[in-house]
């Protein structure tokens, strides 16, 4: 790699050629302010906020995507260049509602924060504002453009990671907005609900739709039997709302935290993670062996759902009909563990904890309603739970850890491992290999589906035939995936598509990671890498070994892709417009 | 989609998609076909948006966003004459409601609408500045103040000839 030599604060620093003076100035320990730059989405110089002196350049220059040369002399912290921050950063503040104190995104805003870092303490101008309505008639995402600092984040984040658009920068000069065309709301568009843009967003313009009160009320009733359930990737990245480490595990802490909440129940996802591995590895087989529509696609990610039933209506057939598995786990807490406890299941409250907003808009599907009441009632994003854990006065760090409770929070690693890019696959190849071959997977762990590259390919031989299975994260790369099995290119049997990249562990609902941190650490290795120890950690780490969801198919459902089993675990999809 | 503009409109869709096809491959395209775009419809509804995005492979954002950046661009038909009625405090006071009444009687259409033979198109505005003449009308750059309703065939007229 050709290297290249310069100087910043005096200090030397050698950085491979193409990297930025931003990027280099942190190899000399030099944090330069940024605010429109997010590292490989949004690098357009817009804000002005990490502005050098370039040693014989006229001006100053936006370091985000200035690149460093052999020679070049910076300056990062001279009057001219503080002053000019400063000028920029006050004309910024100065048309922005600053209501911090009612803001969600207070103490984790970068507005804020380098408001304090640039030591600014009078907003000399004050800038006329339009006052926007606030966009709320989305189930999961909610947009204030009286926050928004018009840095685009989200816009790219939506339009080239995701590759789709529901939101863009439109009219200009004072009246520029990022909305949805034709001044739509979000809930009307082409959005999927996948809250990355929220993840992208600096400052509190996008936020997650907080259904915290309604899940108060539910346990302040007494009539109501209220049981929580979540999803394996809350484990990993909680503790971070608390001051932890990314990638810290704190699965026993959490459930201690939803019990003092006051649940009457605390369940696992993963339980009906396994639940998923039967039934819709029983899918694939039936498919396989009857010849039915191939490649069979996985159904966990509502996201990944909404965005094939706009953009690939011809596909919908491919999907799996397994519900998500937080969607099967409410229709079995409603039938099975109701009438199990003489339940009226009308009385039990199902809340879901989950790293994810497009589970919100599910939840509201009036097809998943299995027992003539929605499957779950509420979503909570991780973010909401720990909010709700700050009211309750709850010293999360020091809480022992406690169990989930039996049965319906009995489960494997396999289930765990749905947390992230390639779970679903491995788990599910896990056990389609012991149950077809009749032999015991020597090495569990499918390093071939695991990482960040955009599909990852693997063929798995099973006696007689070679299951050929592709994996996607991130809906762009899922449809550069279905392009090539819509030409011909490529032929698969099986595929998952997870909706955010990464998966779930980097999904919308999870913890907000400033731009600069994440120049540092990589989000999704850290918590990735915290899945992957929970399944090691875990006794039974294969879906098919799980003893309670033997136990619930003897009792109650049979077998899987039973009668019983389609009624409660099963759905269908609906084909919607384009744009 | 609506289907209705689509099939009332077939040959403009055709030429459109013979435009798109002509264009799509050359360096900014996207300018290029709005702009022949407007000049076949006369605006650039959603319905035409649409069509033209998913034929790019494109955002609609993308295509919003460009149209709406560029003041020569115009999402709704509009009549060779827009009259702005003021509907600001002063004017208020001084009847502008009865004024507006008035031209909607005149020209046959509802504030926001354009009439049929696209000469008009009748808006109801914010304070023009002018609050001084109120009630205060204007049509395209011309102003006309003070005025009662009898004023406005005459008004009209004059325009309706050119
Ligand atoms: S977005 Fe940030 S700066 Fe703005 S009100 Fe919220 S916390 Fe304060
Ligand atoms: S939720 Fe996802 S699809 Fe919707 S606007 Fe945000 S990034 Fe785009
Ligand atoms: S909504 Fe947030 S991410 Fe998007 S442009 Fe506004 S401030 Fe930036
Ligand atoms: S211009 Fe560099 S961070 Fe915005
Ligand atoms: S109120 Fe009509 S011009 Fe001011």
């Amino acid at each position: 790699m050709e290297m290249v030599k310069l100087t910043i604060d005096g200090i030397q620093v050698e950085v491979p050629k193409g990297t930025t003076v931003l990027e280099a100035a942190r190899a000399a320990n030099i944090q330069i302010p940024t605010l429109c730059y997010l590292k490989g989405v949004n690098e357009i110089g817009a804000c002005r906020m990490c502005l050098v002196e370039v040693k014989g350049a006229r001006n100053l220059q936006a370091s985000c995507v200035y690149p460093a040369a052999d020679g070049m002399e910076v300056k990062t912290n001279t009057v001219s260049v503080r002053k000019a921050r400063r000028v920029n950063l006050e004309l910024i503040l100065s048309n922005h509602d600053r209501k911090c104190l009612t803001c969600v995104r207070s103490e984790n805003c970068e507005l804020q924060a380098l408001s304090k870092q640039l030591g600014v303490d009078d907003i000399r101008y004050d800038g006329e504002r339009i006052d926007y309505a606030v966009d709320d008639f989305s189930t999961s995402i909610v947009r204030d453009p009286n926050k928004c600092i018009l840095c685009r984040r989200c816009v790219a984040t939506c339009r080239d990671v995701q590759g789709i658009g529901a939101i863009g920068a439109t009219e200009r000069g004072f009246r520029s907005i990022v909305e949805p065309a034709f001044d739509k709301s979000i809930s009307d568009v082409n959005c999927i609900n996948c809250g990355q843009c929220i993840e992208a967003c600096p400052v509190g313009a996008l936020r997650e739709k907080d259904d915290t009160d309604r899940v108060w009320e539910a346990l302040s009733n007494p009539d109501l039997h209220v049981v929580v359930q979540t999803a394996p990737a809350v484990r990993v990245a909680l503790g971070e709302e608390f001051g932890m480490p990314i990638g810290t595990r704190v699965t026993g802490k959490m459930v201690a935290a939803l019990r003092r909440l006051g649940f009457d129940r605390v369940f696992d996802t993963d339980f009906a993670a396994d639940l998923t591995i039967m039934e819709e590895g029983t899918e694939l087989l039936n498919r396989l062996q009857s010849g039915g529509k191939l490649p069979l696609i996985t159904s966990c990610s509502p996201g990944w759902i909404k965005y094939c039933e706009h953009n690939y209506p011809e596909f919908l057939d491919n999907l799996s009909t397994c519900k998500s598995p937080h969607e099967m786990m409410g229709a079995v807490v409603k039938s099975y563990y109701a009438e199990k406890n003489n339940m009226d299941p009308a009385n039990i409250f199902v809340v879901s904890i989950m790293p994810c907003t497009a589970k919100k808009f599910e939840a509201a599907r009036p097809e998943l309603s299995s027992t003539g009441h929605p499957d779950v009632d509420v979503v909570l994003t991780t973010r909401e739970l720990a909010r709700m854990i700050k009211q309750a006065g709850i010293d999360f760090i020091k809480l022992n850890d406690e169990d989930f409770d039996p049965t319906l929070g009995d489960s494997t690693g396999a289930a765990v491992i749905f947390g992230t890019t390639g779970g679903v696959m491995e788990a599910a190849l896990r056990t389609v290999y012991e149950i077809v071959t009749g032999k015991t997977l020597e090495n569990l762990e499918i390093h071939a589906v695991r990482g960040m590259d955009g599909v990852k390919e693997v063929e798995v031989p099973l006696g007689d035939v070679t299951i050929k299975a592709a994996v996607a994260h991130g809906t762009a790369n899922a449809k550069a995936l279905l392009e090539k099995v819509k030409s011909g290119e490529k032929e698969y049997h099986f595929i998952e598509v997870m909706g955010c990249p990464g998966g779930c562990v980097t999904g919308g609902g999870q913890p907000i990671v400033p731009a600069q941190v994440q120049m540092e650490i990589d989000v999704h290795k850290a918590r990735a890498a915290a899945i992957y120890d929970e399944d090691r950690a875990l006794p039974v780490r294969k879906s098919h070994e799980n003893e309670s969801v033997k136990k619930v198919y003897a009792e109650y459902l049979g077998e899987p892709n039973s009668h019983k089993a389609h009624e409660l675990l099963h759905t269908h999809y609906t084909p919607r417009k384009r744009y | 989609m609506s289907t209705s503009i689509l099939q009332d409109n077939k040959e403009k869709f055709a030429e459109l998609q013979r435009i798109i096809d002509e264009y799509k491959d050359k360096e900014g395209p996207l300018m290029l076909i709005l702009h022949k775009a407007q000049e076949l419809f006369g605006c650039l509804p959603v319905e035409v948006q649409e069509y033209i995005a998913e034929s790019l492979d494109i955002p609609l954002t993308d295509i919003y966003g460009v149209a709406t950046f560029y003041s020569q661009f115009t999402l709704q038909p509009k009549g060779k004459y827009t009259i702005g009625v003021c509907m600001g405090t002063a004017c208020y006071v001084k009847g502008a409601q009865a004024v507006l009444d008035e031209l909607s009687k005149e020209i046959g259409i509802k504030p926001g609408e354009t009439s049929e033979d696209f000469v008009f198109t009748l808006e109801a505005t914010r304070c023009l500045g002018a609050c001084g003449l109120a009630p205060v009308i204007m049509i395209n750059d011309d102003v006309y103040g003070r005025l009662v309703p009898s004023d406005i065939k005459g008004i009209v007229d004059k325009y309706r000839g050119r």
